[in-house]
């Protein structure tokens, strides 16, 4: 057995070396697994609480095509959640215990979506920063070792850039409109941009689990070295849209070839991480709230198709 | 333009409920089915209010007494029942209606031509969750009994003839009623009985008199447009 | 079909035809209690964008497989959602990575 384990390892290690994908019925180490699940799980977790921050615009939003626009961004962020629960399920853990453990707390989602939209305009700033960041960390997914979650990643982030593009016209409207509006847009920027920096994880130093997945080519890139690289793709953009980005330290520097830029408080990530952020609680109550709350329609769907047969017609 | 605005305010004001389950639906997969509907509505009100003028003037600027949707689509979620039933009486009616506009020669044609498919499917998905509520469990069932019981009130306003419709509305209201009749059949309830039209001299939602939930609707809706007067988004 | 002790839906895998002339392509899988909702929520996840032709939905536990082998899903732009798309929206000449 042993020896079986052994060169099982090594079509594993000879696949990931080759740069070939790993696949749900292929062997792999119990540790590469449980990182994935892990990984997935919190990925799809984002997608459906992220929803929550977005939706609560949806009624107020300010003209009819804005309108659609945010119905259609909030409902693909619940088919990215699909997509994600069913790459996840490929590892044999069903959408139900995932959400069990996202209700009990037991796993995480990203904490940026413990943040509060207080205006308009923070819709915008999700849609240019947030999802920005986002799409920094999960363009390199796409290339990620196994195969399932690379595939929902690249569906996804075809979907995603029209996200970030709205996200950013939007704040061009405001930017360019009135005084109000400009203003609204500056203070959502200030709000938004050191949680989203705080969206690549912890400095590399200090990462619990990129090393072993850099290894196992989950990842591809360091936190540190995708944060620089946003901040490098927002700068200009910001001048773009004549919003300030609220860091003094932010500056050009030409040997580094990078900006700079001032520290982040990690103090308040650990905070918000640990349940202490101001709509953590009010986002895992909506969520298990509506769980509960559909559990009779789940049922009831299920009951028919038992007195039914499969086929429900 | 009284066609334009009565059917554009229909839908305006049903895919603003619809947008409301957003995050709060039974299961993902349903989530992404409400917004499909919710976002052929918002597409189908733009086209119609854009025919009577400024598609958002018309939307936020107007006062309650001004719109001219019917109550039934006003009338807010409830449960995931209630929202079926809801769905179940209106895209009913859309459907049958549009099917007709669309083998016409009116104005709306060629919207409704495009429309009725969209309806259709939104019919189909009422259909079937009635069927699953009503024939699922004894909560379902009674839970969906008590949705279409609380909502029948508003279902004889739906054929008040609508000026520049020009339309049977008593044979549409026939097979309304026969289409209903099957389904809820099918899903083991019964079409609820009592009266479907106010005992109010003032009129109904045709005639701009709405039930108090839709001033609160309104109010939300419109609220961030109001307070930028003339700004663009 | 049983809906297991959990009361889960069961998972059926989604095969969509993007276009006549194509064969029918694993797109993904999803939570359905019964084939007909299984296929209609299959439209509105798998088809948002596209014009499938047409949808197959299996059962994932009645799939004998030797090993996977699933290609990624087919996109045709619907035609009047033009804001899913990010060329809907207009940037300024010389912002870069949106």
């Amino acid at each position: 057995m042993a020896a079986d384990a052994e060169a099982y390892q090594t079509v594993f290690d000879a696949a990931l070396a080759a740069d070939e994908r790993i696949e749900p019925r292929d062997w792999m180490p119990d540790e590469y697994r449980a990182s994935l699940v892990r990984q997935m799980a919190q990925h799809a977790h984002s997608e459906i609480i992220g929803m929550q921050p977005e939706a609560n615009w949806i009624s107020r939003a300010p003209s009819l095509r804005r309108k659609a626009i945010l119905m259609a961004k909030v409902q693909d962020e619940a088919g990215h959640g699909l997509y994600l629960y069913s790459a996840a399920e490929t590892l044999g853990t069903s959408r139900d215990e995932l959400l069990d453990k996202l209700h009990s707390g037991r796993q995480k989602y990203s904490s940026i979506f413990n943040y509060p939209t207080l205006t308009w305009a923070d819709v915008g700033v999700i849609g240019w920063l947030v999802d920005g960041a986002a799409i920094t960390n999960q363009v390199p997914l796409c290339r990620c070792s196994y195969g399932p979650y690379a595939r929902a990643m690249v569906r996804i982030c075809k979907e995603e850039s029209f996200h970030q593009r709205q996200g950013f016209e939007l704040l061009l409207a405001l930017s360019r409109g009135t005084e109000a509006q400009r203003a609204m847009a500056q203070d959502a920027v200030d709000r938004w941009w050191w949680p989203s920096l705080m969206m690549f994880g912890p400095p590399d130093e200090a990462s619990a689990h990129s090393a072993q997945s850099m290894a196992w080519k989950i990842k591809r890139h360091s936190n540190d070295e995708l944060r620089q690289r946003f901040v490098d793709i927002c700068v200009p953009q910001a001048e773009a849209l004549g919003l300030t980005l609220p860091d003094p330290d932010l500056r050009w520097n030409e040997d580094r070839g990078h900006y700079d830029f001032g520290p982040i408080d990690w103090e308040e990530f650990r905070q918000v991480l640990r349940g202490n952020g101001p709509c953590n609680t009010q986002r895992i109550s909506q969520r298990r709230r509506a769980h509960e709350e559909g559990a009779w329609v789940r049922e009831a769907a299920a009951a028919y198709a038992a007195k039914h047969g499969e086929a429900g017609a | 333009m009284t066609a334009a605005l009565a059917l554009g305010d229909d839908a305006l004001v049903l895919s603003h409920r619809l947008g409301e389950w957003a995050g709060h639906a039974p299961v993902l997969e349903e989530e992404v089915a409400l917004a499909n509907i919710a976002l052929d509505l918002l597409g189908q009100a733009r086209v119609l209010l854009s025919l009577v003028g400024d598609e958002d003037e018309l939307a936020y600027l107007r006062e309650e007494r001004a719109f001219r949707n019917v109550q039934l689509v006003e009338q807010p979620n409830g449960d995931f029942a209630h929202t079926i039933a809801r769905q179940l009486y209106f895209s009913t009616y859309q459907q049958q209606l549009y099917d007709r506009l669309a083998r016409g020669d009116g104005p709306f044609a060629p919207l409704a031509a495009k429309a009725v498919k969209e309806v259709a499917y939104h019919r189909d998905h009422a259909e079937h969750w009635t069927l699953r509520l009503g024939d699922g469990t004894a909560e379902s069932h009674e839970r969906m009994r008590r949705g279409l019981e609380a909502l029948w009130r508003f279902t004889g306003e739906l054929f008040e003839p609508v000026e520049g419709c020009e339309v049977d509305w008593t044979a549409l209201h026939d097979e309304w009623l026969a289409r209903i009749t099957a389904v809820l059949d099918r899903a083991t309830l019964t079409v609820p009985e009592g009266p479907r039209r106010g005992a109010w001299a003032a009129g109904a939602g045709r005639q701009g008199v709405h039930t108090e939930p839709f001033g609160r609707m309104l109010a939300e809706m419109q609220h961030l447009h109001r307070s930028h007067p003339g700004a663009s988004w | 079909m049983s809906s297991g002790t959990s009361g889960e839906w069961p998972l059926w895998e989604v095969f969509v035809r993007g276009r006549r002339g194509l064969s029918h392509t694993h797109a993904g899988s999803l939570h359905a209690p019964d084939a007909e909702m299984a296929l209609r929520s299959a439209r509105d996840l798998y088809t948002r964008r596209s014009e499938g032709v047409s949808i197959w939905v299996v059962p994932s536990n009645r799939i004998t497989a030797s090993s996977p082998d699933e290609k990624d899903p087919f996109f045709e732009p619907a035609a009047d959602k033009p804001y899913r798309h990010p060329t809907f929206y207009e940037i300024p000449e010389g912002v870069r990575h949106l």
